[in-house]
């Protein structure tokens, strides 16, 4: 049984130790717009002319966009399971950043008590495992009010 | 711009939609003589032609301007090759143009056509962790269904639209397809057989989401002079706009296939969002506006989306749509028929053909052959759609 918790893929979220999920973005130097993924070193906002960003961690709270609940199984890439478990995802807007970021909903979130405007909060879940790793990505859940 | 810088359509043509499992090419060069042949222009008078590309297809449809030239008979003339995802036709519509507005061309010839995959699209294969599109799958398993989704319930939330509502919009277009030939899904849903329907993304069921096909689209486009000189005019119809815009930073609304928005911050959110932009472009270039359109063709990927557009067009004020569908005015006989051709929902897509099937439909609307689904008289026809990596994609058509 593996137990080694590592990112499904290296440069886009880091977990702390509580198990909440921290994005590894971009933000611009000059404008102070933030970007997730980072995908390019440089600014897109077409006034700061390339000007480079900083590398940073993006607010891990937001409030929610929108939310789906997928039925069906998605081709690869995504990782194949048998059998298929049903996932949610969400689109929650940054507060700070002013930016919508997708991810899947923790697991066990009930979908039928959400709405939009919802405070929720970035957590580290299992994607996928491997015989020796447990592969992990930065899923959203409905906030802790405590 | 004046009606002395509007394109003719002098002919239109379609494979029809369906699986048939056979190569793109072949349903582009049906499609492509079916147009010539309605146009009464021969291939060899052909001077341009431009083709939107398949990406599921090597590399044929990478290059498909000269494989469809290659295919029809190589007559030594330039082509363009032209993607931008759903868009793509109507970009391909636009180099014909603009080649034809320049002088450079008198009559051309504009194809696409898709050989579709069977289920889910997926990105292209490979490990590319920098390809939003491949990371969107890998890391989220988010499909074109989860996005589509996402917006429909977004309009639940703020404007109380249900899944009823989206039902109605499908029971309108099956009926509108029904009358079809090209269609692929010939066939009326009732509101039982909806609701039996499986989520695929909640709130949308299978039937809510539209299918992927094979089929071809294809236009002969003329410039008002080489029109002019053809004895029969009498079934030539005018492209009055063609809108190719791409969104404005920052973009703030989501847009597939990125899993994030610009940022909001330190700069001021453009006065239009990007599908507000579209049709907005073509409307400026021609002059008319949403109370000028006899019918319009809007890019139904779901039926909740198809409500979206309503408002992104201006047909009516954001938040209204189901009372505009709800009133019958979208509907065959009403006030402004939508999707008159059956849409999304009864074609499923066949990428780079959509945007020149939805011409197609609208050049039928204008010159009243469309029989049982002909919209009373119609004088000015819209088609909006929009492509993965932020391509919009508006035509505007008229008598």
């Amino acid at each position: 049984m593996a137990t080694k918790r590592v990112p499904a893929l290296e440069g886009f979220f880091r977990e702390e130790d509580d198990g909440t999920a921290r994005l590894l973005g971009g933000r611009c130097v000059k404008c102070g717009a933030s970007f997730f993924p980072m995908q390019w070193s440089f600014c897109r906002n077409p006034v700061c002319e390339g000007a480079p960003l900083d590398e940073v961690e993006l607010s891990h709270t937001g409030r929610l966009w929108s939310f789906a609940d997928n039925q069906f199984s998605p081709p690869p890439p995504y990782p194949q399971a048998d059998p298929f478990v049903p996932y949610g995802v969400a689109a929650v807007e940054l507060t700070a950043e002013r930016m919508v970021v997708l991810g899947q909903l923790a697991s066990g979130t009930d979908t039928k008590t959400l709405s939009v405007g919802v405070e929720m909060e970035l957590v580290v879940e299992p994607l996928y495992e491997t015989a020796e790793e447990i592969r992990t990505v930065w899923k959203w859940k409905v906030a802790d009010k405590s | 711009m004046s009606a002395e810088q509007d394109v003719v359509v002098l002919g239109t043509g379609m494979h029809p939609w369906g699986k048939w499992g056979r190569n793109f090419a072949e349903y582009g060069v049906v499609a492509a003589r079916a147009a010539l042949q309605d146009a009464r222009v021969a291939w060899s008078d052909i001077d341009y032609l431009a083709a939107g590309n398949t990406m599921r297809n090597g590399y044929p449809g990478y290059v498909a301007g000269s494989t469809f030239a290659q295919a029809l008979g190589w007559q030594g003339i330039p082509v363009s090759s032209s993607f931008a995802a759903c868009a793509s036709g109507a970009v391909a519509l636009e180099a014909a143009r603009v080649r034809i507005l320049s002088g450079k061309a008198d009559v051309a010839l504009v194809v696409g056509a898709d050989t579709a995959p069977k289920g889910f699209f997926g990105p292209l294969p490979g490990e590319r962790p920098e390809d939003p599109d491949w990371l969107r799958f890998h890391l989220l398993g988010a499909t074109n269904p989860t996005y589509f989704a996402l917006y429909a319930r977004r309009r639940m939330e703020l404007y109380g639209s249900t899944e009823k509502d989206f039902a109605a919009v499908k029971i309108k277009n099956s009926r509108h397809g029904v009358a079809n030939p090209y269609a692929r899904y010939r066939k009326e849903f009732s509101a039982d057989e909806i609701a039996e329907s499986p989520i695929v993304a909640d709130p949308l069921r299978l039937v809510d989401i539209c299918a992927t096909s094979d089929g071809a689209a294809s236009v002969v486009l003329a410039s008002a002079d080489y029109a002019a000189r053809l004895s029969d005019r009498s079934r030539h119809v005018r492209i009055a706009a063609i809108s190719t815009v791409t969104p404005k930073y920052p973009n703030t609304y989501l847009d597939m296939p990125d899993i994030a928005t610009d940022s909001a911050v330190g700069s001021d959110v453009p006065e239009l969002g990007f599908r507000d932009s579209i049709a907005h472009a073509a409307y400026e270039e021609s002059g008319f506006g949403p109370e000028d359109l006899s019918c319009a063709e809007v890019y139904d990927l779901s039926t909740a989306l198809e409500l979206d557009w309503y408002e992104n067009i201006g047909l009516c004020a954001p938040g209204e749509a189901e009372s505009l569908l709800h009133s019958g005015a979208t509907t065959l006989g009403g006030k402004i028929p939508v999707n008159a051709s059956g849409g999304l929902a009864s074609f499923g897509e066949a990428i780079p053909a959509q945007a020149i099937a939805q011409v197609c439909e609208l050049a039928t609307q204008m010159r009243g052959e469309a029989g049982d689904r002909q919209v009373e008289n119609a004088q000015v026809g819209l088609s909006v759609n929009q492509g993965l990596f932020g391509h919009g994609s508006c035509v505007i058509v008229t008598r």
